[in-house]
């Protein structure tokens, strides 16, 4: 209630000042849904392009058009992060060869970026302690920042993890050796 | 030993990211940040915290990720207010409030919104935006 008279009060006081909100197809060309709270005016987005302004019906614009004017904008997202999912010989921190491999796609995607930041997080399988296990995959994650500190990204720019046996890919039982679950999961942002 | 190290290098990682709500990934044209009265150089790697005002001039325009993986972006003569930001990045569990006071905003949601539907919203002095995982724009004119 409180709320509604604060957003009654903006709305007189902002005068003049208007807004208009569109919603935006996603990666997989679906929108999600946007609720817009305009004093008593409720309007509820929920198709890509759908737009709301003050005292108008919800209306549908030409994709064209609002990539046009919102262009400065829209150019000015960062990139979205990326992730990927690298391997481990078990007990060790060595990658496996097709994980060797696959550390090329993350430095491509690190040299697309003007300022990237990583975030390296490592798991383990259940074989070994709880302890054993948090001290591996942190092992895991470090091994994966001197790699990447060696073809040029700042350590700085690079924060590690471990997060032993908790967050399974693969859920087992204790002591189950499943090579899934011993990998590190590279973010770059 | 061994295991009181990685604690601690653990403890650092956390810690490091405990004020940090984000950081500038693009930079065009003229933009500041303003935190606690005083204007900031603002250019890219630079961390944006709860509290952080963002404004652009007439050809200015700021991109900033978000540690939840949010991506907001404004356009020129634009001032974007971080009123509220917390995450979570065990639980992934947070609260994320902006207001776009003026200008454009960009906004592709995070993985706040993926775990609490209601968590991130969106003020223009007009209007409050709740955000249902999703990507959108708002413009204040």
């Amino acid at each position: 209630m409180a709320a509604r008279a604060l957003i009654a009060v903006a709305v007189l006081l902002s005068g003049c000042a208007k807004d208009t909100v569109v919603l935006l197809p996603g990666p997989d060309g679906k929108a999600g849904t946007v609720v817009v709270q305009r004093g008593q005016e409720r309007h509820v987005l929920n198709q890509p392009y759908a737009s709301s302004s003050v005292g108008q019906e919800v209306k549908v614009l030409p994709a064209a058009e609002v990539r046009e004017s919102y262009g400065t904008v829209l150019q000015a997202l960062p990139s979205r992060p990326a992730a990927f999912v690298l391997y481990f010989i078990t007990g060790t921190d060595e990658l496996t060869p097709a994980s060797k491999g696959d550390l090329q796609k993350v430095l491509a995607e690190l040299k697309q970026r003007p300022s990237p930041d990583v975030v390296a997080i490592g798991h383990t399988d259940t074989v070994g302690d709880l302890l054993g296990n948090d001290r591996l995959s942190l092992q895991r994650a470090e091994r994966m920042k001197v790699y990447l500190v060696e073809i040029g990204i700042p350590g700085e720019r690079i924060k590690t993890a471990g997060r032993g046996k908790r967050e399974l890919l693969v859920p087992t039982r204790d002591n189950v050796d499943e090579p899934r679950n011993r990998r590190v999961e590279i973010n770059v942002r | 030993m061994r295991w009181t190290i990685a604690g601690i290098l653990l403890g650092f990682a956390v810690a490091a990211g405990a004020q940090d709500a984000g950081e500038i990934k693009t930079v065009a044209g003229a933009a500041s940040l303003e935190r606690g009265g005083k204007k900031l150089p603002l250019s890219a790697g630079v961390p944006v915290r709860q509290g952080d005002t963002v404004v652009t001039g007439a050809n200015g325009a700021v991109g900033i990720t978000f540690t939840d993986n949010s991506l907001l972006s404004v356009g020129p003569n634009s001032t974007l207010v971080i009123d509220r930001y917390a995450f979570d990045s065990t639980t992934h569990k947070g609260e994320f409030d902006t207001s776009l006071r003026k200008g454009t905003l960009a906004v592709i949601s995070g993985k706040i919104v993926k775990q609490s539907p209601d968590a991130m919203r969106v003020r223009t002095p007009t209007s409050i935006m709740g955000v249902r995982g999703t990507e959108f724009l708002v413009k204040v004119d």
